[in-house]
Parts: C-alpha cells; sequence; structure tokens
C-alpha cells in the first residue's frame, strides 16, 4: 500500500498536515506515516496523536540547508514506499517543496489551502493571480509534493496506536554554513487565530495608532495590518501582516481601516464572518467586500469612535 | 564572475478585472514581476561591489524582449532570452528545465538570483528545482547578500528567525520581496538599453525535451463568490450600533 508521508520542522505544523493527510488517505486508502529529523520531542508528539512515526537521526542533515533536507526527505519516501509527500508551506516548507519534488519527479502544488479527493485524485486548491482567484488544481504525476498553507487544517487530535521507528538513511556533509540564528523579537500574538481584527493600512497615521489600538482592545481583539505598513513603515513584527505573504485569518469579525483593499491583502481576510471598512476614498475596493463601509476620514472617525466604546 | 538573475514576465495584477468571476487578461499589460525587481535589485548593488557581470534570464513568449529592457535599464548588463510561444503558460517543472538548461550554457555563474515568488503563480517552485537541476546549494528568502572573494555571507528571514549562512559560490539565491529599494532607471539608461547585448534562443537550441504531459492539471480557477451585505454607514454611531447588532459588542 502506497504511503502519504508528511514533514515540517515545525511540530504544530506537522499536526495540521497529519488531518490533512487523514482526509488522502481515506480518499486513496493508503498510510499515513510522520517523518521527524533529529526530533525526539516531534517524535513523541506526532505518536501521541495515533502517527507511525519515522524518526531519522543522523547530524549530517542540515535543516538550514534545503538540498540537504530534500536528499533525506527522498530516502525517506524510497524506503517508505510513498507516492505523496505533504509538507508545510512555511518558508522552509515551500523551499523544499521544490526541490523534493524535483528529485522525486513529482508534480508539486505549494500554497494549498483545502483538499479533498475525486475519483481517486488528489484536488487541492490555492489562490493564483495573486489571489484574485481561486484554483482547484490536480497533480497528474504519479508522485506528488503537496505543501499546505499553515492553519488550513486543524491540529490532529491525540489518538491511540501511535508508534515511533528509527530510520536509517545517509546524508553528506553540507556546503551550507549556519553563523547565526536569531530568533526575532517575539509577538506572541497570532492574528490568523484571532477571533476579532482592528486591520490598519497605510492610510492610517502613526499618532493616531493608539485609538485604534483602544478600540481592539475594547472589542477583545487583536491588531493586524496590511503589508506596507509592516515591512515600510515598521510599526508592527511582520507577523501581523494579513494577506497572501502574511497570514490568512478567518475571524468572526474584522474591522479594516485605511486599507486600499488590493487582492494581495484582500486574500487574507475575505473569509471573515462580518467585515466592516473605514476608507475615505468612496471608490475604494475594500468597501466593495465589507458588510459594513463607511467612506470616512480616519482623523476624525477615530476619536469619536475609539470614545463610543468608552 | 556573472550573476544570473531569473526574471517572469506577468500580467500587471491591478489591471485584471474579475467578470462573471473569471479574471479577465484581454488587454493586460506585462511587467517584471514585483519581487523579481528586487531580485535584480540585489544583483544590480552585487554587482557594484564586485565587478561582476549581470546577466538577466527570462523565458516566455516575444513580448519579453520588450519587457527585459526594463531590467537592462535598471542596470543589467546583457539579457539571455528563452523565447516560444509554449513558454507563456508552462508549469514550474517545465519552465525550471528550461531556465536550467539555459544556465548551462553560460560561463562562470556564482550566483543565481530569483524573486521568492513569481507575481501571478507565487508558488516559489521554479528556484528550488533549478537549483536541484543544477545541483546548486540553495538559500531561499534572502534578505541581503555579501560577497567576499568566493564565499557568500547570506541572510535569509523566516517567520520567527533570521539566519546568517555561509556557502562557497556557485549558489542559487531566492529574494525576499520588499528587501530592498528597486531603482528606477533614467531616460538615458532607458535609451541605452536596447543596445545592450541580448541572447535569444529556442527551445530547439536548449538541450532538453519537453515532454507534453502535464503534472499540473488546472481544473478551475475562478474569484471567491462575495455574498456581503454592502450597508453604507454614516456615522461613528452608526457602526456602533451596527456592532451592538451583531452582538461584537454590549452582549
Ligand atoms: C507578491 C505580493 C504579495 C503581497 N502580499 C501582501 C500581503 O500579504 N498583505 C498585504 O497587505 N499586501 C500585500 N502585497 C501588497 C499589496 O499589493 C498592496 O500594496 C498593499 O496591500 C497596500 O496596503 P494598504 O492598503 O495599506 O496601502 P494603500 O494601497 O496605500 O492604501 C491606503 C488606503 O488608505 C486610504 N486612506 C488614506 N488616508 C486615509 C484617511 N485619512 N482616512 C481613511 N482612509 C484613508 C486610501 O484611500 C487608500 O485606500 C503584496 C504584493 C505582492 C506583489
Ligand atoms: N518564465 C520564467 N522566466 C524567468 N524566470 C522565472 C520564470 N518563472 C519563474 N521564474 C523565476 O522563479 C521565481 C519563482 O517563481 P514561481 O516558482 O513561479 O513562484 C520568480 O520570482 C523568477 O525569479
Amino acid at each position: 500500500m502506497a504511503a502519504i508521508l508528511i514533514y515540517s520542522e515545525k511540530s504544530s505544523l506537522a499536526l495540521e498536515l497529519l488531518t490533512a493527510a487523514g482526509i488522502l488517505a481515506q480518499g486513496c486508502s493508503s498510510e499515513v506515516k510522520g517523518l521527524c529529523l533529529n526530533n525526539d520531542e516531534q517524535a513523541a508528539e506526532m505518536a501521541s496523536k495515533g502517527t507511525a512515526t519515522f524518526h531519522i537521526k543522523n547530524e549530517n542533515i542540515n535543516p538550514a540547508d534545503t538540498a540537504s533536507v530534500a536528499a533525506a526527505l527522498e530516502q525517506a519516501a524510497e524506503k517508505l514506499d510513498a507516492s505523496i509527500v505533504i509538507l508545510a508551506s512555511n518558508r522552509r516548507g515551500k523551499e523544499l517543496a521544490g526541490r523534493l519534488a524535483q528529485k522525486l519527479q513529482a508534480g508539486c502544488l505549494t500554497d494549498v489551502t483545502g483538499l479533498a479527493v475525486v475519483d481517486g485524485k488528489v484536488q487541492c486548491r490555492r489562490n493564483a493571480l495573486s489571489g484574485s482567484v481561486i484554483a482547484t488544481q490536480q497533480i497528474e504525476s504519479k508522485r506528488q509534493v503537496i505543501a499546505l498553507a499553515p492553519r488550513s487544517f486543524e491540529a490532529a487530535p491525540a489518538k491511540e496506536g501511535g508508534s515511533i521507528q528509527d530510520l536509517e538513511i545517509t546524508a553528506a556533509a553540507s556546503p551550507l554554513k549556519v553563523i547565526a540564528g536569531r530568533p526575532k523579537t517575539g509577538d506572541t500574538v497570532d492574528i490568523g487565530a484571532a477571533e476579532i481584527l482592528v486591520i490598519v493600512g497605510q492610510g492610517m497615521e502613526e499618532e493616531d495608532l493608539h485609538w485604534a489600538e483602544s478600540i481592539a482592545k475594547s472589542l477583545g481583539g487583536e491588531i493586524a495590518c496590511s503589508k506596507p505598513v509592516a515591512t515600510d513603515r515598521k510599526w508592527f513584527p511582520e507577523d501581523r501582516i494579513v494577506g497572501l505573504s502574511g497570514k490568512i485569518c478567518k475571524p468572526r469579525l474584522a474591522i479594516i481601516m485605511g486599507v486600499s483593499g488590493q487582492v494581495q491583502f484582500t486574500v487574507g481576510i475575505r473569509d471573515a464572518d462580518t467585515i466592516m471598512a473605514v476608507n475615505k476614498d468612496e471608490n475604494a475596493s475594500i468597501l466593495q467586500m465589507a458588510d459594513y463601509a463607511m467612506v470616512a476620514d480616519l482623523k476624525e472617525v477615530l476619536p469619536e469612535l475609539a470614545k463610543s466604546f468608552g | 564572475m556573472n550573476i544570473v538573475v531569473a526574471i517572469k514576465q506577468v500580467p500587471d495584477i491591478q489591471q485584471i478585472r474579475i467578470r462573471n468571476r473569471e479574471p479577465v487578461l484581454e488587454g493586460v499589460s506585462y511587467t517584471i514581476g514585483k519581487i523579481d525587481k528586487n531580485a535584480l535589485e540585489a544583483g544590480v548593488q552585487l554587482k557594484e561591489s564586485s565587478q561582476s557581470n549581470v546577466i538577466v534570464l527570462s523565458a516566455g513568449n516575444e513580448e519579453i524582449e520588450e519587457t527585459v529592457k526594463e531590467a537592462l535599464a535598471i542596470g543589467a548588463d546583457e539579457a539571455c532570452l528563452v523565447i516560444d510561444d509554449k513558454l507563456n503558460d508552462l508549469e514550474s517543472e517545465k519552465i525550471a528545465g528550461v531556465l536550467a538548461a539555459a544556465v548551462k550554457k553560460m560561463d562562470d555563474v556564482g550566483i543565481l538570483l530569483f524573486g521568492e515568488g513569481s507575481s501571478d503563480n507565487y508558488s516559489g517552485q521554479v528556484s528550488s528545482r533549478v537549483a536541484e537541476l543544477l545541483g546548486l546549494p540553495q538559500v531561499g528568502y534572502a534578505s541581503s547578500i555579501l560577497l567576499e572573494g568566493q564565499t557568500a555571507k547570506i541572510t535569509r528571514q523566516l517567520e520567527d528567525e533570521e539566519e546568517l549562512l555561509e556557502v562557497q559560490l556557485p549558489v542559487a539565491v531566492s529574494i525576499l520581496g520588499d528587501s530592498n529599494e528597486p531603482r528606477i532607471p533614467s531616460v538615458t539608461q532607458i535609451l541605452k538599453a536596447g543596445r545592450k547585448p541580448q541572447e535569444i534562443l529556442g527551445l530547439g537550441d536548449l538541450d532538453i525535451e519537453l515532454s507534453g504531459e502535464k503534472t499540473v492539471m488546472t481544473l478551475s480557477a475562478l474569484a471567491p463568490e462575495t455574498d456581503r451585505k454592502r450597508i453604507f454607514l454614516n456615522s461613528a454611531g452608526e457602526l456602533v450600533a451596527a456592532l451592538q447588532a451583531n452582538g461584537f459588542i454590549g452582549r
């Protein structure tokens, strides 16, 4: 029986992959196998979710070297008879996907947000043309590499029946040296998980930001932003970005202030239950996709709003 | 040493309208991918600090000749274009094969630069596949590159971590979007661009066979259906009332 192999260096994402692999395993009647590289803790966690887990312990594998990780995964796919490899579409995973697919002569899709098995074939949903359309695509080759966008699936729950087994592979020394690794300044808020978001764009001025923050606070929500607010203005860390290269969010409520609504942004928020948008330009496309739209200057409306929340 | 920058010609996303949930591509003009401009800028900066030669590489239909002029104006020294009508909508796997074959024909390639993703597909596959085909080490999501002789020091931005890596050339690098400020060419640069050397290759000039089989099939590509109330509010008071009516405040 051909196997579905899952791998992510991030345990939280690996558990999401497990859920997706479960859907495929049912549809293609195959078996899910989890892979860990030099990570006892992750192996134990995967096994606790009922996964047949294979642990490669080989210090030559360099997690920063995509070629090195891809070579390890290629061997694992051979040994475990995997025809489908599921990865996470975070940066490391996306980089790995193409390299592994090339090694395996596999068709590959990245940033996949939904999966279904139809007539024995795996159909994947992903954003195309910067998110202006949602494409349903199918990999035709026998071997497939699929990278799943973070938070597209729930993490797998605890389950009996898991196991851990060592898997031997060979690995050459990596030509890539990691000189330094620095964690980015910790932002503990996960906007992808927030129920209520107040999202600010370039139409906001820095001196008015505190109003938005106080509104978010009184609603019990979090602040998020469009990309340039984080990358150009650097008001927030990049993990607060909503959109194609930021996070895909599905809050119950999004209040969007001073964002024009270009498609790379709107993909990140179009699945919100309720959208409110404030923009001074009545033609701003964000107003087209709002349940409640307000044409107003933030400079004037923000203090009033913040006051009404008291 | 040659620095190769792979740039993709893409439809200008801002100009794409949706009709009956389908994207309308007629009349939309083509441009260099937004992030590919960051890759080009990184390449031109490296050239200035290391006296190397920048070659832009692009595969597509004949319109790329026009598109690539902008890259030459910005500071690339020459262009290598693989032109065939088939190449416009080709999937990542095959484009990677074409690009790798074109690079193989070049001498002394030290650094191969890509964007982290193309503006239309944004799959990030092409760079990784080319690196594998050429057997090169790769570093994705790079925000800066420092050259010291044959050694590159590259900073990579992950979601939650910044890595500083060291590797010997040659290496394939994908450049993070917004990681630099792409320069705008002057009028003289634009005028000179047309005179820079361009090598134009057809598929027959490359040592590859493109199989007709597709590895990925697109079954549909539709704009998501939107079902929004689109109620216009006229005051802060109305906004607060709407929040109340929906149970977001005053629970
Ligand atoms: C490959 C790629 C990926 C991308 N990924 C993302 C992504 O993940 N997330 C993202 O956000 N962007 C992304 N972008 C960028 C995106 O295309 C837009 O450039 C960006 O979303 C614009 O941000 P903005 O709406 O805040 O700014 P602008 O487009 O500058 O809009 C500002 C808005 O504020 C309004 N305004 C100005 N002053 C006021 C005022 N006083 N009161 C009220 N309104 C006011 C203006 O009318 C305008 O509509 C990406 C681009 C590319 C090419
Ligand atoms: N047709 C092409 N010609 C030249 N470079 C390309 C082409 N397609 C993709 N690339 C390069 O590969 C990168 C990643 O593209 P993608 O895998 O489509 O996201 C782009 O940013 C370009 O640098």
